[in-house]
């Protein structure tokens, strides 16, 4: 066999690099668990967790920070997929904290903002140190520059200046007590890298990120589903149109986009001619301002 | 399509976060709505047009105070090559950040503004870049649109600087200096109309087609053990593999092996993936090998050829660069990280510093500060399996760490990279140079 079959490609690469990181953390901590919404980002790292241990099953369980704004599709793809696996499901529900007065719900009826508290009591209670996370560096200006292990202090917050020069593929993750580390293994990839390796591995999504006939109405230029998280009001028409969701998250500030694209292949089309990038298009939470991101990472948000 | 990682290294003055912005937006990397941002930003700010540095500059504390202060990843592609782009700043903890760059780079942008030429921090960026084994350079003479683009201007900083990088070691072929202005796009994607004197590749052209230097093949295998698979079902009893990354050379299904420091030696049985099994696995891909004995190897573990193994240290000779605010007192009790191994270590015999703007080591140094390099002596608890870092970026680097806080002290390279470093005594001819060049551009990240 010569070099050239063996010849690692650039998702082979990325692949390799996050099987690593992977190991890594499970070689160096004693309570890792994975974030899993469900959105795409979730399950591919997922599945990447399942190729770094196979034929032994992923060595910790996955955690959900649910705002209790789903899409159905979306919950039922999470079961199934946790069920499939065999895996261990633990859920921090933003609907129990309101319920019990803990928090509170906001007058814009979003909970994306309402996350960081049942995700830092999670953590805590079950005294994970290494939380793995999908975020990509790609997304936001903000993220560019956070580390693939990047500590957090007991209240979760990620101070830029204190991160830890990150070299060569050596990383550290000596954290104190009370700290943790969340860990970024698709920090290298690109939205387009993620669809494209979804599809050269036919990993199964939910269906809502495929083109489908949905009800929808327009709020702040978004395309939202109607549903318990404040809509449609009267002035607010619903509509049939044929969308598809280009991330997974709290119902009330992640918008559908039109689209026809009901297949990966269209889908791939679709985001590598796209002007628009995926956080811009679907999150409102991500519009509101320049700093957004960042002053929500200080506050311990993923 | 492959990959290229490349670091980027000057200051803000400079007007690298501009070219950088210029390389994202003309390869369209740049999306409609990250853009009119951009736009309304520019606007606020008073200018007529886009200030495409706002497109990476991140954090909050940059954008008002218009510096970066800490290394950026970008992310763009063209038909032919994905980039990951590791935007190093140039004002504040230069040393840090240019090394936490140049650690995984296979190419460094330096920048320079064509109206102050080859200043103290290019030299210096350019010594760092050399250390740390980056195996090609390009030199971006910015803002040659503010020289009337002359080319005797050019011609003078790409000599002066194609000077300084021969005695770093780099071979001519290695260097290569380009015309640019970020602000107007000259030869950054596009060929400029006002440079006819310059015949070469515009910077993204020749991102796009230099060779990307291969992983180590040519270099003996190394696989640190990251974990160990163990399962026990109908489908795989008994099972148990041995996880990691190929960090240099190859392996095949058949060769005789040693797991080190033990001393163990069998032959590797199986190469594993989820997909099926392997003949061979080169380096940069995440396997699981299967040995043909039962023989203990744990995490941290190196397993290599037995006739070409590396010979494992209690104490070795080493440089570091210090990247913590504290500085490293000698007999300081650290941990050194190795490849999946952590140990306690001493850090003993500061013997030379290293003066990276005049390429000479200034010897017995008391302590060494915040972003500086030095040679040292590292005794640890139990032996590692040490490679020469000038022949293995990855097995012979290594992280010092403070037991007390977990904070990243120093990058550690073992032995001496630069010949400079090495004599511990003034600047070296040309000649000696020489013999370090292919040293330095063998390795791939």
């Amino acid at each position: 066999m010569t070099s050239t079959q063996t010849r690692l490609d650039s998702l082979d690469r990325l692949e390799s690099e996050a099987i690593h990181i992977f190991r890594e953390v499970a070689g160096e901590f004693d309570r890792p668990v994975i974030l899993f919404s469900g959105g795409k980002d979730s399950t591919v790292l997922l599945h990447l967790a399942i190729k770094a241990f196979w034929p032994a099953p992923v060595p910790f369980p996955l955690l959900h920070v649910d705002t209790g704004h789903n899409l159905a599709e979306v919950i039922e793809f999470r079961d199934r997929t946790v069920e499939r696996h065999g895996l261990r499901l633990v859920v921090a529900s933003v609907q129990d904290y309101i319920d019990d007065g803990r928090l509170e719900e906001r007058a814009d009826g979003t909970r994306n903002p309402l996350q960081t508290t049942p995700l830092l009591d999670s953590i805590t209670g079950n005294r994970f140190d290494a939380v793995f996370g999908g975020g990509r560096r790609d997304e936001e200006r903000a993220r560019a520059k956070e580390r693939i292990f990047s500590l957090r202090n007991s209240f979760g917050q990620w101070d830029p200046r204190r991160q830890r020069p990150e070299l060569w593929n050596l990383y550290n993750g000596r954290h104190r007590p009370g700290e943790h580390v969340r860990v970024f293994p698709l920090s290298n990839w690109t939205e387009l890298d993620v669809w494209r390796y979804i599809k050269r591995e036919a990993i199964e999504l939910p269906s809502i990120y495929y083109a489908h006939r949905r009800e929808v109405f327009q709020r702040d230029g978004m395309w939202l589903t109607a549903g318990p998280w404040f809509g449609p009001r009267a002035d607010e028409p619903v509509r049939e149109l044929t969308v598809r969701y280009r991330t997974v998250g709290d119902g009330s500030c992640t918008g559908a986009v039109v689209s026809d694209a009901a297949d990966i292949d269209t889908v791939i089309a679709e985001v590598s001619a796209s002007r628009l990038t995926e956080r811009g298009a679907t999150r409102a939470d991500d519009r509101m301002s320049e700093a957004a991101m960042e002053d929500r990472k200080r506050e311990g948000y993923f | 399509m492959d990959l290229l990682r490349l670091a980027t290294a000057g200051s803000v003055d400079d007007g690298k976060s501009t070219l950088v912005g210029r390389l994202l937006y003309d390869t369209k990397s740049v999306l409609a709505d990250t853009l009119d941002a951009v736009h309304r930003a520019s606007v606020d700010k008073g200018l007529s047009t886009p200030d495409l540095s706002l497109l990476v500059d991140g954090l909050r504390s940059e954008r008002e105070q218009g510096i970066t202060i800490d290394v950026a990843y970008r992310y763009f592609a063209t038909p032919n090559r994905s980039f990951v782009l590791a935007d190093t700043p140039g004002h504040v903890q230069y040393t840090r950040n240019t090394v936490t760059g140049a650690s995984t780079a296979q190419l460094a942008v330096l920048l320079v503004d064509a109206r102050k030429g080859v200043l103290e921090q290019t030299r210096r960026h350019a010594a760092v870049l050399a250390l740390l084994g980056v195996p090609r350079l390009v030199l971006a003479v910015n803002k040659v649109d503010l020289v009337g683009y002359d080319e005797a201007v050019f011609e003078a900083i790409a000599a002066e600087f194609a000077e300084h990088a021969t005695a770093l070691g780099y071979p001519l072929g290695s260097v290569l200096s380009i015309p640019v202005s970020a602000l107007v796009g000259d030869n950054v994607v596009d060929r400029s109309a006002h440079t006819p004197w310059y015949a070469g590749p515009t910077l993204l052209e020749h991102l796009e087609t230099v060779p990307v230097e291969p992983d180590p093949h040519d270099v003996p295998f190394r696989f640190p053990v990251q974990y160990v698979i163990r399962t026990n079902t109908p489908e795989f009893p008994d099972y148990r593999g041995y996880a990691g990354q190929v960090a240099a050379g190859t392996v095949r299904v058949g060769d005789e092996v040693v797991a080190l420091p033990a001393g163990l030696r069998t032959t590797v049985a199986r190469i594993d993936t989820p997909g099926g099994p392997l003949p061979e696995a080169e380096a940069g891909r995440s396997v699981t090998l299967v040995l043909a004995d039962e023989i203990d190897i744990s995490r941290g573990d190196l397993i290599a050829p037995s006739a070409d193994a590396p010979i494992s240290a209690d104490e070795f000779g080493a440089t570091v660069a210090w990247l913590s605010d504290k500085p490293l007192r000698p007999g300081a009790r650290v941990l050194v990280k190795h490849g999946a191994r952590t140990v306690p270590a001493l850090v003993g015999g500061l013997s030379a510093r290293f003066d990276e703007q005049q390429l000479l080591s200034v010897p017995d140094p008391e302590s060494l500060a915040l972003n500086e390099i030095g040679r040292v002596t590292i005794r640890t608890a139990e032996p590692l399996p040490v490679d020469d870092y000038a022949l293995n970026r990855r097995t012979g680097a290594f992280l010092v760490i403070d037991p007390a806080d977990g904070s990243t002290l120093a990058a550690g390279l073992v032995g001496a990279p630069l010949p400079e470093l090495e004599t511990g005594s003034g600047c070296t001819g040309g000649g000696e140079a020489a013999t370090t060049a292919a040293d330095l551009v063998s390795p791939g990240p």
